[in-house]
């Protein structure tokens, strides 16, 4: 049986198209449809159940600078308040996740981490717990997270609190009462939109959730929409992000996935830091790249980049962009080949249909 | 729920036909349009393009996934509904008219038969929810 979030009653009474995700029973889509919730959420706010993700909290003395040999991102420059996007590093420098480190103080932090992974990243963790002053416990079950995401989400969030919201910085959060419950608020999100990821206790899930609705208007034409995991993915990439088990794994490096803005090489000594060094230092032999399908045809994850007569990588995402309006996705090509504007076909069930290769990302929200 | 109507035959792969003297109209169900999700794009072949029984005479893609679809029956492709390179999303809201995706001229009208029923069909639907 897979793991259900606390909101999983209310997204089979919202009558939610229900799949298995990660060993998770979550919400694909609802009745509105991927691409009206995708659009929502550009164009006003969505709603998304994130309560798969796991928490993992770290506390003691040495809490930063063990996390800070873990990760690849640079843990001693957050203050208190303030999160930072990273990965956990394999000793070759490719990825166990990414993940966001969340600083309360500078002998707590917490690390949000991808659900199917969250497993991984407990063992990988505590397996190098060595000596050092640290406290680990996976509190994965202990907070439902829900995503409020899109231009009104500020708006929105605001007539639940007291606490000032417009103040908080992207990338820093805070800790307040929402409608009356406890809660993190982080100005943090996976759409390329302004919003807010709220985390708390799960048994007050179901009333954050519906008052989020209620007071986000759904039902009206420009209310909020509950979203599921097929716009939350439409969403993030068009915003260029990169997806564990898509553009990142254990299989790719950080700086072949255009990750070397997360890459500290000169913090101090991390997991996979030499090997990365070396790397930056000789230049990567293949590299991500975004792509716009420029004929008819959908390119879709897995498929095969070809050029010239060769088939030279594979397409990691691939997917409508239903707010470009376009057929985009991510890529692995050679370094070589991986210039914007270069000419790529993609191998679509036999068919090759032409792509080229642009900017990322796709799409960035005006300020 | 989803629509069925009665007077069309159907297809385990869930295409639906509709017979218009030697012409068998065919498309995809209410029940295949709504599992699908949002429709964005629409494959269908040549006018003149001969197909026997089950095989696969295009692809409809939402956003999410892409599925062939099959000829339930055998023939050539008299027309097909060019309307959908526009407007894909016609699959969603009219799976049984303007949602329609190609004729094609029977070569051996009597397969139709072998199709199920509206009866049989929301049968298999049910069956296979479960």
């Amino acid at each position: 049986m897979p793991d259900k979030t606390p909101l999983n009653a209310l997204h089979r009474e919202a009558q939610a198209r229900m799949v298995d995700f990660g060993g998770w029973d979550m919400p694909v889509q609802y009745p509105a449809g991927t691409i009206e919730e995708h659009l929502r959420t550009r164009n006003h706010a969505g709603l998304f159940d994130v309560s798969h993700m796991g928490e993992i909290d770290v506390r003691g003395a040495d809490a930063i600078s063990f996390v800070n040999t873990l990760t690849s991102n640079d843990v001693t420059k957050l203050i208190d308040g303030q999160a930072q996007y990273s990965a956990l590093t394999t000793p070759t420098g490719t990825v166990v996740d990414d993940l966001l480190v969340y600083r309360f103080a500078a002998d707590h932090l917490l690390l949000v981490v991808n659900a199917g992974t969250t497993e991984k990243d407990w063992e990988w963790i505590t397996s190098h717990h060595d000596g050092e002053s640290v406290e680990l416990n996976n509190v994965s079950a202990e907070y439902c997270q829900i995503a409020l995401q899109g231009p009104e989400a500020l708006s929105i969030l605001q007539q639940l609190t007291e606490t000032p919201l417009a103040t908080i910085k992207y990338y820093h959060f805070t800790q307040g009462k929402l409608n009356g419950v406890a809660s993190i608020i982080s100005r943090t999100g996976y759409t390329g939109e302004d919003g807010f990821e709220i985390y708390a206790s799960p048994n007050k899930a179901e009333q954050l959730w519906n008052k989020l609705l209620e007071t986000g208007k759904m039902g009206q034409a420009d209310g909020v929409l509950p979203c599921g995991l097929a716009a939350r993915n439409t969403l993030r990439l068009e915003a260029g992000m990169s997806l564990y088990g898509h553009e990142i794994d254990e299989s790719t490096t950080l700086l072949e996935a255009n990750l070397g803005w997360i890459c500290k090489l000169d913090k101090g000594d991390f997991i996979g830091r030499e090997p990365l060094a070396q790397q930056k230092e000789a230049g990567v032999k293949k590299r991500l790249v975004g792509f716009e399908v420029t004929e008819r045809g959908i390119a879709r994850d897995d498929q095969e980049v070809v050029i010239g007569d060769h088939r030279v990588g594979k397409v990691t995402s691939g997917s409508p962009a239903p707010f470009l309006k376009k057929n985009i996705g991510f890529a692995y090509v050679p370094a070589e080949h991986a210039a914007v504007g270069g000419e790529i076909k993609i191998d679509v069930r036999g068919r090759l249909i032409a792509a080229q290769i642009v900017k990322t990302p796709f799409y960035k929200r005006s300020r | 729920m989803a629509n069925v109507p009665e007077d069309l035959h159907y297809s385990k792969d869930h295409e639906w036909v509709r017979v218009e003297g030697d012409l068998a109209v065919i498309g995809i169900t209410d029940y295949a349009q709504d599992s699908l999700g949002d429709v964005v794009y629409v494959e269908l072949p040549k006018t003149g393009e001969e197909f026997a029984p089950s095989e696969s005479f295009g692809s409809v893609e939402s956003v999410k996934a892409v599925s062939e679809v099959f000829t339930p029956i055998s023939g050539a492709v008299a027309s097909i509904n060019e309307s959908l390179a526009d407007e894909p999303e016609k699959v969603n809201s009219d799976p049984y008219g303007s949602g329609w995706m190609i004729k094609l001229r029977m070569s051996k009208p009597s397969e139709v038969d072998s199709l199920l029923t509206a009866a049989e069909y929301e049968d298999f639907t049910k069956a296979e929810k479960e």
